[in-house]
């Protein structure tokens, strides 16, 4: 039942991720920048399930989804535990602050 | 336009909407919040998609966990509320720009192929004459649950066993969560922090 | 999912009535839910009504006798009209916003969860194959409410209580999980109608119905017990209250919500109640199914939906439903008002240290005991509930899962 269209799809997958990439470039809060880490990995599930969806890729792409929603999880884990830590040294989270190579 | 279209149209809306709301948003906070909307309607994407399994885990980790994680994050790492992280009008300007030819190099893209004609030649190539397990639905309303647990345990009847299961994957990703969130949480313990005058 | 499934019989009898599908489809998902609103408002309204009666008899008082009769009946329409019309106050260093929307996502997040709860055989507004993992992600929702209620407050106390409240709920979701999959792994499947499905039977040897029910399982049983302290951590009540606790936090994430603001956190608090005591009853103690096999005898096997005897059985289940739904509430209620507060470090150990041992224990067993029993006797239970399994049954099955990984291995022949 082609009531969407795989092409309407594939146009939302691709804002999320250009919402991402824009937010990982100019957000100076670290955890903006994960929050645009997210945006980016929402946007390629969202192709993935596409096709799953459209195409003979069938099953496949649901569980190349299933596996980036948790390697995200882990990976915002990580994320989190090195902002914490820049915080701890910088006292702020602002990352134009973490420009200097020592220490 | 039929009520799937419209539901559709609804939550393209807010994820796109909330996606933009997250690159325009000063406050880390109403960032996060926005970020939660554009999830949570991704996940009914995935329901529209009949993948409903898929959708429910986005749920439960993506927007249950990995949210809530990145907010305790916010409010760990806050400095005071006076003290705003501001970008400049002219860096707003130029990434506005940079998004709007990303977002259309994409759009072309995507629209100028042929996916049906694609498809036919691949369908030519790896169709596969499989059994799908059926559940208590019918398997062609979402019902996806049985064939990605039975293809997590090492078996693939939709495919009729000519496809190698995804139970090393699963097996690999395990024990990569446990390492990876034992790793976060002995980075992430307290230590003495920098004092202010040092 | 189809979204057709969500409404489809009811989407049939009405577009066969107008002949217009798509309006007919949102007809029905209307009619849903209304339906699912009145389910998810009108026991919020009788439990808070009831919490009042019972602590005032535990107490040694009478509690409310004034509005509406004797017994005070109409209470809670009384308090529900002081709150409103109370002034809708925000604090000034509040995030006005966010400190609005705060009350509508935990109400969202506890009134989507009702969609998946079967009032009785093929009576739930969506019967889907995800049920039960779906109703614990819409659960796992409310905890970003209760945290956008405390920082939007723009008060210490309620940033505190928030975020120690977030922190409870969201590590009481792991045991209580757990072992919400050990009757589900028993079943075989996450639709809630098949699990009790797999609960009801006939008379079997002699033995009453209601012993299929899992509560009676030598390992569901103790997993019913850890669910429910679980879950009645993960309401929030007592004696895991800390963050309401006046003495403690003022109100915790609720201290500067009042009015119409604060009975929506209060509505979806005994909702939740009620729909962790339902999920409880359908898991554990046999859903619609009364013990005796009445409803099953009624319904029989017919599925016409408008048969007298179908609608009779229906209605009793639904009720019964209700009524074990009732008294877990209730047993929820008599424990709040008998047992003293935990401090919040002794929340976090009983939750990490005890039940989540205890209830990865239990689904190891649950997983294992079965398989023991059948290898030895033939059945999965200790009692003659179900006709035994032979060995050569068994010898059948596992040639055939070898088969079957004989011919998964087969990549290129």
């Amino acid at each position: 039942m082609d009531a969407i269209g795989l092409n309407y799809v594939l146009a939302i997958g691709a804002v999320l991720f250009v919402c991402g990439v824009i937010c990982m470039t100019t957000k100076r809060n670290g955890i903006g920048v994960l929050m645009g880490v997210e945006l980016v990995l929402n946007g390629a599930n969202l192709n993935f399930v596409a096709f799953a969806r459209y195409s003979s890729m069938g099953l496949d792409g649901h569980v190349i989804s299933l596996f980036v929603i948790v390697l995200a999880a882990a990976e915002a884990a990580v994320a989190l535990a090195i902002a914490l830590n820049f915080y701890n040294n910088h006292l702020t989270i602002d990352v134009d602050r973490g420009d200097e190579l020592r220490g | 336009m039929n009520i799937e279209q419209l539901l559709f149209a609804l939550f393209a809306l807010a994820t796109c909407g909330g996606a933009i709301s997250v690159v325009i948003c000063q406050n880390v906070v109403r960032m996060a919040f926005s970020l939660i909307i554009c999830l949570a309607s991704v996940s009914a994407l995935f329901f529209l998609l009949s993948a409903d399994f898929v959708g429910a885990t986005q749920l439960m980790v993506y927007v249950g966990g990995t949210i809530v994680l990145l907010i305790f994050g916010v409010m760990l790492t806050s400095s005071s509320t006076l003290l705003q992280i501001r970008t400049s009008p002219a860096e707003g300007f130029l990434a506005a720009g940079i998004g709007v030819l990303f977002l259309s190099v994409f759009s072309f893209t995507v629209w100028s192929v042929d996916w049906d004609r694609n498809e036919a030649k691949l369908a030519g190539v790896t169709a596969v004459e499989g059994v799908a397990p059926q559940g208590y639905n019918e398997a062609s309303s979402g019902n996806t649950v049985r064939p990605l647990a039975m293809s997590f345990v090492g078996l693939r009847p939709d495919k009729a066993g000519k496809a190698p299961g995804y139970l090393l994957p699963f097996e690999i990703v395990s024990v990569h969560l446990l390492v990876v969130l034992v790793g976060a949480a002995y980075l992430a313990r307290t230590k003495r922090r920098v004092s202010a005058e040092s | 999912m189809s979204l057709i499934l969500a409404a489809e019989s009811l989407a049939e009898i009405i577009s066969s009535i107008t002949g217009c599908e798509s309006c007919s489809v949102a007809i029905a998902a209307v009619v849903h839910v209304a339906l699912v609103g009145a389910f998810f408002g009108l026991p919020a309204a009788v439990f808070i009504w009831a919490e009042r009666k019972v602590s005032a008899r535990i107490q040694d008082r009478l509690g409310p006798t004034r509005v509406g009769g004797r017994f005070g009946w109409l209470q809670a329409l009384a308090d529900g009209g002081k709150l409103v019309q109370k002034e809708d106050l925000a604090p000034e260093a509040a995030d006005k916003p966010l400190f609005r929307v705060a009350p509508y996502v935990v109400v969202i997040a506890s009134f989507a969860a009702f969609m998946f709860l079967p009032f009785t055989d093929g009576w739930s507004a969506v019967s889907l194959d995800v049920g039960m993992f779906l109703l614990f992600a819409m659960l796992s929702l409310e905890v970003i409410g209760v945290i956008l209620a405390g920082y939007a407050s723009g008060s210490k106390w309620a940033l505190f209580g928030g975020m120690r409240e977030a922190a409870q709920m969201v590590s009481y979701e792991i045991p209580m999980s757990i072992c919400a999959l050990v009757p589900i792994v028993m079943a075989g499947t996450l639709n809630l109608n098949e699990v009790i499905h797999y609960q009801s039977a006939g008379w079997v040897n002699g033995l009453p119905p209601f012993l299929h029910w899992n509560v009676f399982n030598p390992v569901a049983g103790p997993a019913f017990i850890v669910y429910f302290v679980c879950a009645t951590a993960s309401c929030k009540r007592a004696p895991f209250d800390l963050a309401e606790a006046e003495s403690e936090l003022v109100a915790g994430f609720l201290t500067e919500y009042s009015g119409m603001r604060w009975s929506f956190f209060f509505l979806a608090e005994y909702a939740s109640m009620f729909l962790v005591s339902a999920v409880a009853a359908i898991l554990f103690l046999g859903g619609w199914d009364d013990g005796f096999g009445i409803v099953r005898s009624l319904k029989g096997s017919s599925t016409n939906v408008l048969d007298p005897s179908v609608i009779l059985g229906n209605a009793i289940g639904a009720g019964i439903l209700m009524l074990k739904a009732s008294k877990l509430v209730l047993l929820q209620i008599w424990v709040r008002w008998t047992l003293p507060r935990l401090r919040i470090d002794q929340v976090m150990t009983t939750c990490l240290k005890y039940l989540l041992p205890m209830s990865c224990a239990l689904f190891l067993a649950a997983v294992i005991y079965p398989m023991a029993l059948v290898l030895q006797t033939g059945r999965p239970q200790l009692l003659p509930l179900s006709a035994p399994i032979t060995k050569a049954a068994v010898a059948t099955a596992i040639e055939t899962d070898v088969e079957i990984a004989a011919v998964d291995g087969e990549v290129t022949e």
